[in-house]
């Protein structure tokens, strides 16, 4: 294998030929693209302190030269199309093609923002509808699209507990936060203002009523609870933990990041949160897009409903239009809208499933995700027994004696063709390896990623030099990221030039 | 269903594998009166050509995706060639996440090193993100970091000439952080920020100036100026550009003397697609890099000495310091900061000053075409590709207009009762010289 | 892994050398293992004062991060100029070029209130189990 590994990365020749930054396939005076001039000059119409030339260390490449660059570079990703890409808590399902085209249909990706009301009446149709949708899929009383990503849907919920709260004169200050949570809870809480009092789940990972009923008083604004749980287990006491918390006056904030798990399941709104946030590129299968853009709506319940963010979309009759006068409202988190052109994806996807296609790929999520659990439980570790939910947690525990690690299991795993799990999360789980196949797996594929997996277990006894050295098989090797934290370089930059450079553009 | 590919054989000798008679055995944690009220009452599903019937529907009453549009206030239409598309539509890419396996996503973690690379070329400074989710909260971002740097200054002074809704975002993240304080500072005769009201308000409570440049009216603002003010009180300048285009013809606001420069990129290779999504561009100095917001990349090593890309000072962002970290931001724009850095590296040095020229060149034709007789310029400081009119009645200019099919520009009377008389117009390539020219006529 | 007996070490993980009225402090070896390969170190200014068992630094790994607590209180002497820009001292060595400062303390009868070496390794035993 490692043999192999040698000429995939001998870049000399043959097709993974290294891929320089495209400023260094930079050729001074060549152009990508053609831009026609009205006239010559025109600087002049900027005083001579105001007016800019052309950017030094811009790149100057041909057309094919730049689709090239990229499709090289796109052909480095593993990706959820090209492979299974079991990574815990990120739902990275299928992106339907259909969405792609839904969303580049001219009428849609040509629409400005500030398009008067009535002559964007399809777009706040399907806006309206989508939040129709979502509220039903939750069991919320209203939705708001406009939050960006989950992380924005969360600020924006607990900014709305923040000024429910403000609105009865009450300056709570506190928010509970399980330690299995997402980083972003507490973040968000935090940037609220609140200070984050951590609680313990039990020994399956559950938080309980009871020591909700510990940690509360009249100083909690707010409990953020994921369900199911960063370990892929059904919070079953969540009702009465909403009691409890609704009992001292504080509200329930649900992290919706594992919705996948719960479409004809269990609702939101019947659990007793006040507020969640759905990751449409999740649960909707909007692309994650290498790392954004998402689209992260909030569902409120009544008792939130004035505080969602403006505008809100109205219906008279059969006509829609934004209304930005709702004076309880947080205001704004985003420009314009939100991120339509992934309102429009998500439309597409549950507008081709339907209710029971929805049902449908929660079951088929959690059906998957157990096949896994029940394959893996002997090879490696569970972290919590018995049935999980849409995604299940295995460790490295089994694998002590040969000093193999998580880290170590996930880039072996490369070398197979597979993406890794989510390593160590959540932190409360000692070598975590977090693994969500979702419903968009074959039973051929799960048995594929299983081989994989016993197999390194089994090189783990019998060659654990060869999994220390992996990945072999990838465009590079274990990068080494202690050095470039040291040092970091976070930019190309020209080669300085012979004299000062007296015309720099500030850098 | 097409997009699950088990089979009912499958299923049958998985549910075998786990030990439970049937699907609904899975689902035995959850309690039973959360189950007997979850069903999704939603239409059937629908053939994917029935899907796409009913979403061209809807599109095709957007009637104004299809009219002749002057809108700007943020996003602005410019031509983008056809292979950032079609880039962009790599499943690879787009169906890719945060590249937390570096070995196998150094694709897009290269891809974002040279988006950070020229977007720090762009506003001139020395080091970008990853991305942020767009120009507004990108702003609100780097208000947030002002006060962290400036530690004991807890005041914004915020022009009000900044994108109103960039403002309004900027209200809604400081809701809750401690002692901070926004203050608004007005707006001269001639469209820049009144320089006297904000040498009073400098003072040494003042962490930052925020300011928009080009700012909501069009106007570019002298950052130079509002920098040597506030650098005599110790505040910082945080300048908000909602129309990247105009930094291809202006001066960056980092050579100008901006500490942390913002922008909305959508002009960059993004289509309108209703205001997103974008992409919020965000640079700083390097000596406030470990005040960063969101994600970056940086250059490393392997084991062999090859050159790679890797996520890196993390321990900044919410995974690791969650309530203490600098931002809740999870992942950044990935496949919107792609089609920028596909868009700047096909249109280049050349390319890029040229469109900026033409932006300029035809924006300031229109101005000296439409100001004429009872309609005037409103501002006299330089603009770049969008400009304020003062027209005698704005809403009969605006119908005027829509009964020959022109979307004729945005009001400024719904954030300025001031500028209740006052239209804002943005013209860019996109714009013909005939296009121009029937504007002009409606609005005489 | 090594817990020298001259000395002093506290729950916080930082240990501590007497001389005289200065003690020089730095984290252990079982602190700088637990974080991996330290990239970053923030430490107070010469002339800054600090208390026992607040956060008087930062380090930081790739993947974690820990405030330094200053073990005792007193004025900071002198700080270790090379750490900075040569982070891995703290992993190659945390007991000898790896030190962060040097503190002229102010209450030396807060000593009382650290472990010796042996207490210290059982103290880590207990926590690790």
């Amino acid at each position: 294998m490692s043999g192999m590994g040698r000429s995939l990365r001998d870049k000399q020749s043959g097709l993974l030929l290294d891929e320089p930054l495209i400023f260094e396939r930079s050729r001074s005076g060549q152009m990508g693209v053609d831009v026609a001039m009205d006239a010559d000059g025109g600087e002049d119409l900027l005083p001579e302190e105001l007016r800019r030339g052309a950017i030094d260390g811009m790149p100057e490449v041909s057309e094919p030269e730049v689709v090239r660059h990229f499709l090289r570079l796109s052909q480095w990703n593993l990706s959820a199309a090209t492979t299974f890409y079991p990574l815990g808590s990120c739902t990275m399902k299928y992106n339907p093609i259909a969405n792609e085209a839904a969303a580049r249909i001219p009428g849609f990706a040509n629409l400005h923002p500030m398009t008067p009301d009535d002559m964007a009446q399809g777009a706040l149709e399907l806006m309206f509808e989508l939040q129709a949708m979502l509220a039903e899929v939750s069991g919320m009383d209203a939705v708001s699209l406009q939050p960006a990503a989950g992380a924005q849907g969360e600020l924006t919920g607990m900014k709305m507990i923040r000024a429910y709260h403000r609105d009865r004169g009450d300056t709570r200050r506190t928010v509970l936060i399980p330690a299995s949570a997402h980083g972003t809870n507490p973040a968000s809480a935090a940037l609220c203002g609140y200070e984050v009092q951590q609680l313990e789940g039990n020994s399956l990972g559950v938080v309980e009523a009871a020591a909700v009923r510990r940690a509360i008083g009249p100083h909690v604004a707010a409990l953020m609870i994921t369900n199911p749980n960063t370990l892929g287990i059904f919070e079953r006491e969540i009702a009465q933990v909403a009691e409890v918390v609704h009992g001292a006056g504080g509200l329930v904030y649900l992290d919706g990041a594992n919705f996948n798990a719960l479409m004809g399941v269990a609702k939101p709104g019947h659990m007793g949160a006040d507020v969640l946030q759905f990751n449409l590129h999740k649960t909707f299968s909007t692309p994650h897009g290498g790392g954004g853009p998402g689209a992260g709506p909030v569902g409120v319940r009544e008792v939130l409903a004035d505080y969602l963010p403006n505008p809100r979309i109205v219906r008279d009759g059969d006509r829609w239009r934004w209304r930005d006068a709702a004076p309880k409202s947080i205001g704004r988190v985003r420009s314009f809208h939100g991120n339509f052109g992934m309102f429009v994806r998500a439309y597409t996807y549950i507008k081709a499933l339907g209710g029971d296609g929805l049902m449908r790929a929660t079951r088929m999520a959690v059906l998957n995700a157990n096949y896994l659990r029940a394959r893996l439980q002997e090879t490696y570790h569970l972290a919590v027994k018995g049935l999980c939910m849409h995604e299940c947690v295995l460790t490295d525990r089994h694998l002590e004696p040969t000093g193999i690690k998580t880290l170590d299991v996930a880039k072996r795993l490369l070398d197979h063709g597979f993406y890794a799990p989510t390593i160590y999360f959540p932190l409360v789980v000692a070598g975590a390896l977090m693994i969500e196949p979702t419903e968009s797996e074959s039973l051929e594929t799960l048995d594929q990623f299983v081989a994989a997996m016993e197999a390194i277990a089994r090189e783990a006894r019998e060659n654990p030099d060869a999994i220390h050295a992996a990945p072999t098989l990838t465009p590079v090797g274990r990068l080494d990221e202690a050095r470039a934290a040291r040092n970091p370089v976070l930019r190309w930059r020209a080669a300085a030039p012979a004299a000062d450079d007296p015309a720099g553009d500030g850098d | 269903m097409r997009f699950l590919p088990q089979t009912e054989e499958s299923v049958r000798s998985m549910l075998a594998a786990i030990g439970v008679d049937g699907l609904d055995d899975l689902f035995r944690d959850v309690p039973a009166e959360l189950r007997a009220t979850a069903n999704v009452d939603l239409a059937a599903g629908l053939p994917e050509s029935e899907t796409l019937r009913r979403l061209r529907e809807l599109a095709v009453r957007n009637d104004g995706a299809s009219a002749l549009s002057f809108l700007g206030a943020g996003a602005y239409p410019h031509f983008v060639p056809a292979a950032v598309d079609n880039l962009l539509q790599r499943a690879e890419f787009y169906s890719a996440y945060t590249p937390y396996q570096p070995e196998v996503s150094q694709g897009t973690l290269q891809a974002i090193f040279e988006f950070q690379s020229m977007v720090a070329m762009l506003l001139g400074l020395d080091v970008a993100n990853a991305s942020m989710y767009d120009g507004a909260s990108a702003a609100a971002e780097a208000a947030l970091m002002a006060l962290r740097v400036q530690r004991k200054r807890e005041r914004l002074i915020v022009a009000r000439s900044l994108h109103p809704q960039y403002r309004q975002v900027l209200e809604t993240y400081l809701q809750g952080v401690r002692d901070a304080e926004l203050v608004e500072v007005g707006f001269a005769a001639d469209g820049r920020i009144d320089s006297a009201a904000l040498e009073q308000m400098l003072d040494d409570r003042a962490a930052a100036v925020i300011v928009g440049t080009p700012n909501f009216f069009g106007v570019i603002e002298d950052v130079a100026a509002i920098a040597r003010l506030a650098a005599r009180r110790g505040a910082l300048v945080v300048t908000a550009t909602a129309e990247a285009m105009a930094l291809a013809a202006v001066r960056s606001p980092g050579e100008l003397g901006a500490d942390i420069a913002v922008a909305e990129g959508q002009s960059l290779g993004v289509p309108l697609s209703y205001g997103g999504p974008g992409v919020g561009l965000f640079a700083a100095r390097d000596r406030h890099v470990r005040s960063l917001p969101g994600r970056l990349v940086g250059e490393a090593l392997d084991s062999d000495g090859r050159r790679g890309y890797v996520l890196t000072l993390a321990t900044r962002e919410q995974h690791i310091r969650r309530e203490r970290a600098t931002s809740n931001i999870c992942t950044n724009q990935g496949l919107i900061a792609l089609a920028v850095t596909v868009y700047l590296s096909l249109m280049g040095k050349e390319g890029l000053r040229r469109v900026g020229l033409v932006n300029l060149q035809r924006a300031h034709r229109a101005q000296a075409l439409l100001a004429k007789g009872a309609v005037q310029a409103r501002f006299t400081a330089p603009f770049f590709n969008e400009f304020s009119l003062r027209v005698k009645d704005v809403d009969a200019t605006l119908r005027r207009a829509r009964d020959a099919g022109i979307v004729a520009g945005v009001p400024l009377g719904e954030w300025y009762p001031e500028l209740a008389d006052c239209l804002l117009v943005a013209v860019t390539e996109e714009h013909s010289q005939a296009e121009i020219e029937r504007l002009a006529e409606v609005v005489a | 892994m090594e817990f020298p007996d001259d000395l002093k070490y506290s729950r916080e993980h930082e240990w501590v050398l007497v001389e005289g009225k200065v003690a020089t402090v730095g984290i252990s070896a079982f602190a700088e293992s637990q974080l991996g390969d330290v990239v970053f170190v923030e430490l107070p200014g010469t002339g800054d004062s600090v208390t026992k068992d607040e956060a008087m630094g930062v380090v930081e790994s790739v993947k974690a991060v820990s405030d330094v607590y200053s073990p005792i209180s007193g004025t900071v002497l002198e700080v270790n100029d090379d750490l900075p820009d040569n982070t891995e001292l703290v992993n190659d060595d945390p007991y000898g070029d790896g030190w962060m400062v040097k503190i002229e303390m102010s209450d030396p009868s807060e000593l009382e209130d650290l472990m010796d070496a042996e207490e210290y390794q059982a103290f880590i035993a207990e926590a690790e189990s």
